[in-house]
């Protein structure tokens, strides 16, 4: 790995009331956001808080909004986002900030389970195993949306979210729509009641940030007009 | 639930309101290429089942996409929720409708 010049990187300090602090990172090849995050916090300062766990692009945790945009840090290369080698780091937007680039993810999480996103199940281990087909049209709904590592980049994303604080975004939407197409799901009928109405799938505006900043090239928005066309059909048949 | 129904009040009345809106464009353009006289409009409209269904259904549709437009575009912008804004945006639309009813019953009886 070769040091080629300086980053100038500005990253936030402290809480909602804070300021962005400069700092002077050298620039190598393959450099990720995430690698210059953690050379000021081991080298510069040590009292920078951020969070980051797999460094591989699986767990979520590593999201930031870097140069204005809400991105995957770990996957994200300097010389991709930062071609004039300035770099912008700030916490994401839509959830409340703790401190640097900590933010409270406790809403996006809740709002998960509101939208009842926790698999059903209806068989017991002594059941056979349910039999799916894997090119059926719910199938493929279902693994279309199904491989979201939960990074909130698209709930920071979303103006919806910022306008409409209840409003259950992107992610939970998307959750509830893979299991919607779940075969072995037993609580559909509820979880479509849970995520249809003002705060659920009818607020989307169809932005499409959700798929536009998705790190895992996931479609929310598609997933979301598909509960919104099954609420229609649903409460058109008596049955939300 | 409730949600779910504004949602597809307001998509239905989009729906219903698309292919108005062209005819309406089209009643505007015909009229105004051919020079018609408020007379001969009127001569056109008056007592016609067609212009006053049309209209009619045009007027309902646009109360009913208005009230809930401005509905959701109060709740994201200012924080006015619930009941009394329900009741607000359904005046708004009654408003509309009467207005519009008003303007479609002087072209039509």
């Amino acid at each position: 790995m070769s040091t080629m010049s300086a980053l100038n990187v500005s990253i936030w300090r402290g809480a909602a009331d804070g300021r962005f602090e400069t700092f002077e990172v050298p620039h190598s090849t393959n450099q990720t956001v995430l690698d210059v995050v953690t050379y000021i916090q081991r080298l510069l300062d040590s009292t920078l808080s951020y969070r980051f766990a797999c460094r591989v692009g699986m767990c979520g945790s590593c999201a930031m909004t870097v140069n204005g945009r809400p991105r995957w840090t770990c996957r994200t290369h300097v010389t991709k986002v930062a071609p004039d080698l300035r770099l912008e780091i700030a916490p994401l937007r839509n959830l409340p900030v703790i401190k640097d680039l900590t933010v409270d993810m406790s809403d996006f999480f809740i709002k998960w389970q509101r939208a009842k996103g926790r698999f059903a199940p209806t068989k017991t281990r002594s059941d056979p195993v349910e039999k799916i087909i894997p090119d059926s049209r719910a199938r493929q709904a279902a693994d279309a949306g199904i491989e979201c590592i939960n990074c909130a980049v698209c709930y920071a994303a979303c103006d919806v979210v910022t306008w409409n604080p209840d409003y259950l975004g992107p992610a939970a939407l998307n959750r509830a729509w893979t299991l919607q197409n779940d075969a072995r799901d037993g609580d559909q009928r509820q979880r479509l009641r849970a995520v249809a109405g003002d705060a659920g799938c009818h607020a989307c505006h169809t932005h499409q940030s959700c798929q536009e900043h998705c790190p895992k090239n996931l479609n929310p928005t598609a997933s979301i007009a598909g509960l919104k066309a099954a609420a229609f059909r649903a409460a058109l048949t008596g049955k939300l | 639930m409730s949600g779910t129904w504004t949602y597809i009040a307001q998509r239905t009345s989009a729906m219903i309101m698309a292919p108005l809106v062209i005819l309406h464009l089209g009643v505007i353009v015909y009229a105004v290429r051919s020079g018609l006289t408020a007379e001969a409009i009127l001569g056109r409209t008056q007592g016609s089942l067609f212009w006053g269904l049309a209209y009619g259904l045009f007027v309902l549709a646009a109360a009913v996409h208005a009230a809930t437009g401005v509905r959701v575009v109060i709740s994201e912008v200012t924080r006015w929720r619930g009941r009394s804004l329900n009741l607000a945006v359904s005046a708004f639309g009654l408003v509309l409708l009467l207005l519009g009813g008003r303007a479609v019953a002087a072209v039509v009886l």
